[in-house]
């Protein structure tokens, strides 16, 4: 078992939380909602969410153990399971990004670290400092052709892909978990910025924000 | 713009995505006690800038964020080959000096290891003559 201090981050009592999104949405006295939208967004908050970092057998073995899901194998992919729910994303060779449902992610964390005892290992919890986004709709993959640099056509970004890589000058997590859209992760402080340049660079499709 | 190929995404990436980080495989004197300041003063400030083949630490600072390194030539800027930490490059100035005596192309013979392959193969061939 490893000494560090762990706590659980999410407030139990009745404190507000505020996703990083909050004000941003809230800004918008009136969400946009095209009558028949190219583009759908929504944020998805709360999600939990852990870094992981050591070596990749011992922690493909604790995460087979804990959330009976291997890490995955390939530079650039994410696995998820049956429900969809949960996913493990590669970040680099020893770090991987694990998505949970929001309030989930304490115990995991404390499960993955009983199980990997004294291996030489991190796990950090930053639920708090990014939010998912979707981005959905038949015109989801040009908006993020005016956005990215990175090649988004299906060839080059199979579902089952994630990247981390530049968005409008920002650093954002694009990935592609399922058939029909995307899944963007953006840094807190970012978040606002890279909202409004989705809803400029999806105006001319018409597009609709959903929470 | 180069399009650099990340020895650990494994592909080909923007430049944008990455940082040059100066001189690749030097080495810390081991024993700084008994360094002369002028030895000392060469590890620390002075860096070689030759024309021609030269070897490059680079970081993919948005991407995978591990640092790693490239052969490049200084004068066609082509990126010759790129190459994890820890590793020795396959292309020197010497293998190139090598080829060059054998009367081999180095536009052929610098592409086979990773690295990028411009898409306009003949502006390749005009600056390597
Ligand atoms: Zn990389």
């Amino acid at each position: 078992m490893s000494d560090v201090k762990e706590f659980q981050s999410r407030p139990t009592d009745t404190s507000r939380a505020e996703s990083p999104l909050e004000w941003s949405l809230h800004e918008q006295k009136s969400l946009p909602h095209a009558s028949n939208p190219g583009v759908i967004l929504s944020e998805k908050p709360f999600m939990g969410q852990l870094i992981l970092r050591g070596g990749a057998i011992v922690m493909d073995e604790a995460v087979r153990e804990v959330m009976d899901m291997a890490l995955p194998a390939k530079p650039l992919a994410v696995v998820s399971d049956d429900s969809g729910e949960r996913s493990i994303q590669w970040l680099s060779p020893d770090e991987w990004l694990v998505i949970v449902p929001g309030g989930e992610e304490f115990e995991l964390e404390q499960k993955l670290r009983q199980s990997l005892g004294q291996a030489h290992f991190s796990i950090v919890n930053v639920s708090g400092g990014q939010t998912l986004m979707s981005l959905k709709g038949s015109r989801a993959r040009e908006v993020l052709m005016k956005s990215i640099s990175y090649d988004v056509h299906p060839h080059a970004f199979p579902v089952g892909k994630g990247v981390s890589t530049t968005f409008a000058k920002a650093t954002i997590i694009v990935r592609r978990t399922q058939e029909d859209g995307w899944e963007l992760i953006l840094r807190r402080s970012f978040a606002d910025y890279c909202y409004r340049w989705l809803l400029d660079a999806s105006r001319e499709y018409g597009v609709s924000v959903t929470r | 713009m180069f399009y650099i190929y990340c020895p650990y995404c494994k592909e080909h990436r923007e430049e944008e995505e990455f940082h040059p980080r100066g001189q690749a495989h030097l080495l810390r004197p081991e024993d700084p006690e008994n360094t002369s300041d002028e030895e000392w003063g060469d590890y620390l400030f002075f860096r070689d800038n030759p024309r021609g083949i030269h070897h490059e630490m680079w970081v993919h600072s948005v991407g995978c964020r591990k640092f790693f390194n490239i052969t490049r030539n200084t004068v066609t800027y082509e990126i010759l080959e790129t190459y994890p930490m820890g590793e020795q490059p396959t292309i020197t100035a010497e293998t190139e000096r090598v080829r060059k005596e054998q009367g081999v192309q180095a536009a052929d013979g610098g592409w086979q290891t990773v690295g990028a392959r411009p898409e306009n193969k003949a502006l390749n061939e005009e600056t390597s003559s």
